[in-house]
């Protein structure tokens, strides 16, 4: 793949991320006009509708922001695990970040987002270790199989703590259904700048590694023999990928599927290099988040349909056919 | 041949037999146990003997609603639902060889309760017609996992993987209907979607019965295949082994088994997942132990239930408890792991 | 009366893929017969086709003048046995269960063991010294144990014919050598027809009454060892120029490479 093709397909997933987020701000269950917008963003005039589009900024951005974290989150998981399956939800490490806050909120009447990020943040770290660990019993070690297994069976068992904790909090119970399949309805600006600084740390991190992931490729091996000290580097973009995913699940749930669809679409195509792979999966990410929390609100319209039953049912024919697509090496 | 060679050999296979016959009636008489306090226990507590008496003999006022109409279906509902998923989930491990890999893990499951939402929530249906409709949607997410998973170097991997991408998706769309389907009832979902024991009709109770008696003792005589199976695809045909038929004729029964029962308690969480797993580590060796495995569910089922309602301050659907459970033996397993040094 | 098992006009392969083309062969009986050639060249396939693990695409395989297929599975398992290249262990299990699975052609469903079973399986285990074994996990065993614990299950199964598919791989040479004396053994005392896929020439030239020369998925010679370890056959198997001598201690040839044809 040419540069010069990337950065065509940088301009163009630019353009639709523009797109998307205009709809985001426009459709839903009361739509309003391009007028009410321009209004809106750079008028002081007062209106119901005016009110609407300004309640649907923040949502907005914060889609942006938590589909880039779990794009970007994902493609790390694939290549550190060098596995094509890898995802945050697939791992069960979203429901690990969502129990982590769950208890935080009953328990330690934790309630300012900042706090549940860091809870989301050792959850999901929590969870990775574990359900690693689960994965790695056995002669073959963490092949993708056992990992996807692992996951799926950590994730209910979580989820049924979750569940435990919610139903006799009825005060919690209100929320009941976003820590249960993720969703960005409920986001606030302050919920933005709480996640912004961890999302660019994330950032940051992930795009410092990507030459050293692009070493890491060709196998351990080759890559100390390279001068890559591949134990730090797997760390650190383990490290980055869980920063991630585990500050947006905190803040919006878990959401399934991104993390997978998104690297998967970007490596078809312009390939595997992380130089343009990790901003174009950032790109894809919000893209796809926010479509998709567009056709929650489009077809369950008055009510809403959360982003994460969305991305399920999106994603999961993605993952049938990345399973039966990609050699899988001794599953 | 040595004489003590033989009577070694015998020595070791009737070891093997005695500890399995006793495993079982232990397991029997726990189970005895367990029933006997799920008819006792509740809001009001009731004697054995006045269980006794109203169930065989005479209308005692009070008494007799409770335990007849209320806790007998419950009960008997929540013994062979247990034994249903039981069975069904150790024939599923067994048969893909990963204790992973039961069929409320790979999407069968949640391919029966997603058709019983629907047919409940959307279509307002009941009775035998549910269970209908969701034996054959167990059968048809079972027979797309299949279908999906041949005929590109297929093997028992890619059908557990691809058995997972249905589950998330089946997940989503229950979510889904439960949604559409009138404001969100959590007790309705929790129903739906980790599996509950109320209300429970009598009718319901007898149906699960029978489709136990008929699935289970085909499962039961064909766990020697289920067995052969193990020894890898080509060992099995040479000792004169029907592989494509005898893996059909499993999966049929399993997944009726485990349909029946979701469409009348719901996806009861992890007890197909466990049932297996504690039996064969319990058992030792390498035995199908189908009964054993049915006899664990129900306990798992009863245990949780009794739990769920009379030992915790909110009531609990019986799923959320034996959800639970799943927990502490993800850990076990990470814990036995790092014992034997990684 | 011993069974005979022989193929006709034989072609099989995977898909539309043909790999053993129009191959008829006759296994000798009682004899130890070895199927050799290069990689991919089909002897496995053949091997398979043989025990009605491949479909044959055209043309049959025989026991004793009746289609194979048309036998019923477990009719069959007791005339003819296959130890597969690599065999899954199960789980957990013990010496003693594993070698019993291969009485599972003569048992009747739900019975336990009979008198017969526990005889047959007994003497299998000695056979093959793993007797001491029996309660043993499978997993912990080493790689020439396991090997036959496998034998003994085939052994188990009580066959007349008894097909290997490399029996010898990821063992060292002294098991090597074990497995084909126990095998040898097994020829002698019950008369089994034993047919073998190896990969080692020499020790097929030492072991097998009569070899069969596979390259390009025909079958290319055979015939004794004498007849069939010479410079022509190796260049034409293998493609490989050699220098064949006799085996000072069997007088059976034995094969020095000196490089690949050019």
């Amino acid at each position: 793949m040419r540069k010069k093709n990337v950065y065509f397909l940088f301009v163009i997933l630019s353009l639709c991320l523009i797109v998307v987020s205009a709809l985001s701000i426009l459709y839903g269950s009361k739509s309003v006009d391009m007028e009410t917008l321009f209004d809106a963003l750079f008028t002081n005039k007062e209106s119901f509708s005016i009110s609407v589009v300004q309640a649907r900024i923040p949502r907005t951005l914060f889609g942006i922001l938590a589909g880039a974290s779990l794009g970007v989150s994902g493609c790390l998981m694939q290549s550190i695990t060098r596995n094509p399956i890898a995802d945050p939800s697939i791992l069960g490490i979203n429901t690990g970040a969502s129990l982590f806050v769950v208890v935080g909120i009953a328990f330690f009447s934790i309630s300012s987002p900042s706090q549940y990020i860091w809870l989301g943040f050792t959850g999901a770290i929590l969870t990775a270790i574990l359900v690693y660990g689960i994965a790695s019993v056995g002669q073959s070690g963490a092949t993708p199989i056992k990992l996807a297994l692992a996951g799926a069976a950590t994730s209910m068992a979580l989820m049924s703590l979750v569940n435990t904790i919610m139903l006799p909090n009825s005060q919690v119970m209100d929320s009941f259904r976003f820590w249960q399949t993720g969703s960005i309805g409920g986001a606030k600006w302050n919920m933005i700048l709480v996640l912004l600084p961890y999302f660019i740390l994330g950032l940051l991190l992930s795009f410092y590694l990507s030459s050293s992931l692009n070493t890491l490729a060709l196998g351990d091996e080759l890559a100390t023999s390279l001068g890559i000290n591949s134990k730090k580097v797997r760390a650190m973009a383990a490290f980055a990928g869980v920063l991630l995913c585990g500050a947006t699940t905190a803040l919006a749930g878990p959401i399934a599927f991104v993390g997978l669809m998104v690297p998967h679409i970007m490596r078809l195509l312009i390939g595997s290099n992380m130089h343009y792979l990790l901003p174009l999966s950032a790109l894809g990410g919000s893209i796809l988040l926010l479509g998709a929390d567009i056709i929650g609100r489009v077809i369950a319209s008055p009510a809403e349909l959360e982003v994460g039953i969305i991305t399920a049912i999106l994603g999961a024919p993605v993952f049938i056919y990345i399973v039966r697509k990609v050699k899988i090496r001794s599953l | 041949m040595k004489k003590q060679t033989r009577e070694i050999i015998e020595r070791v296979y009737h070891h093997q037999r005695k500890r399995i016959i006793t495993i079982t009636i232990i397991l029997c008489i726990i189970l005895c146990i367990l029933m006997a306090l799920s008819m006792m226990l509740g809001n009001t507590f009731y004697s054995l003997n006045t269980v006794i008496q109203s169930l065989l003999y005479e209308n005692i006022p009070g008494a007799s609603f409770t335990v007849n109409t209320l806790r007998f279906p419950r009960m008997l509902a929540g013994v062979f639902c247990g034994i249903a998923f039981g069975m069904a989930g150790n024939t599923f491990q067994k048969m893909l060889g990963n204790p992973l890999a039961s069929p409320d893990i790979i999407g069968v499951t949640s391919g029966a309760s997603t058709v019983a939402v629907f047919c409940i929530l959307i279509l307002h249906w009941s009775g035998n017609a549910v269970s209908i409709g969701a034996i054959l949607g167990g059968m048809l997410v079972a027979f797309l996992i299949y279908r999906l998973s041949q005929g590109i170097g297929s093997n028992n991997g890619r059908m557990i993987l691809i058995g997972l991408g249905f589950q998330a998706f089946l997940q989503a769309v229950i979510s889904y209907i439960i949604l559409r389907a009138a404001q969100y009832d959590v007790a309705n979902a929790l129903r739906w979607l980790s599996g509950s024991l109320n209300n429970v009709t009598i009718e319901e109770a007898v149906r699960i019965v029978i489709v136990v008696i008929f699935m289970g003792s085909s499962l039961v005589y064909l766990s020697r295949r289920l067995m052969l199976l193990q020894l890898g695809e080509d060992f099995a045909t040479t000792l004169g082994l029907n592989i494509q038929r005898t893996k059909l004729l499993l999966i049929v029964n399993a997944i009726i088994l485990s349909a029946v029962a979701t469409s009348i308690s719901g996806p009861i969480a992890a007890v197909s997942f466990l049932s297996g797993p504690i039996i064969t580590r319990i058992c030792k060796g390498n035995q199908a132990n189908m009964l054993q495995a049915g006899l664990m569910g129900a306990i798992l089922v009863l245990a949780g239930d009794l739990v769920a309602q009379n030992l915790l301050p909110a009531r609990y659907p019986v799923g959320i408890i034996t959800g639970i459970l799943g927990a502490p033996y993800l850990l076990l397993m990470l814990f036995r792991m790092n014992h034997k040094g990684g | 009366m011993t069974d005979c098992l022989y193929a006709e006009h034989l072609s099989s392969g995977y898909g539309n893929h043909t790999i053993v083309k129009d191959v008829d062969l006759v296994l000798p009986e009682h004899k130890i017969s070895v199927i050799i050639g290069s990689n991919g060249c089909g002897k496995s396939t053949l091997l398979k086709t043989l025990c009605k693990l491949v479909l044959p695409s055209n043309g049959a395989v025989y026991l004793n003048n009746k289609d194979i297929h048309k036998y019923p599975s477990k009719a069959l398992a007791k005339n003819l046995g296959l130890m597969p290249q690599s065999p899954i262990v199960p789980e957990g299990i013990t010496v003693a269960d594993l070698v019993a699975r291969g009485r599972f052609p003569y048992r009747q469903p739900l019975k336990g063991m009979s008198k017969e079973d526990y005889q047959i399986v007994s003497e299998a285990m000695d056979m093959m010294g793993i007797s001491d074994l029996a309660d043993r996990c499978v997993d912990e065993l080493s790689g020439g144990q396991r090997q036959r614990v496998w034998l003994a299950l085939a052994l188990a199964q009580d066959t007349d014919i008894l097909l290997l598919d490399e029996p010898t791989t990821f063992l060292d040479i002294s098991y090597q050598i074990e497995i084909l004396d126990l095998l040898t053994e097994l020829n002698q005392k019950k008369g089994t027809t034993i047919a073998m896929v190896l990969h080692d020439i020499n020790l097929s030239a030492r072991y097998a009454d009569y070899i069969f020369a596979i390259s390009n998925g025909k079958l290319l010679a055979h015939g004794t060892p004498e007849e069939i370890i010479n410079e022509e056959i190796i260049r034409e198997v293998y493609g490989l120029n050699s220098k064949i001598i006799k085996d000072p201690i069997t007088q059976r040839p034995m094969i020095i490479p000196i490089g690949k044809c050019k």
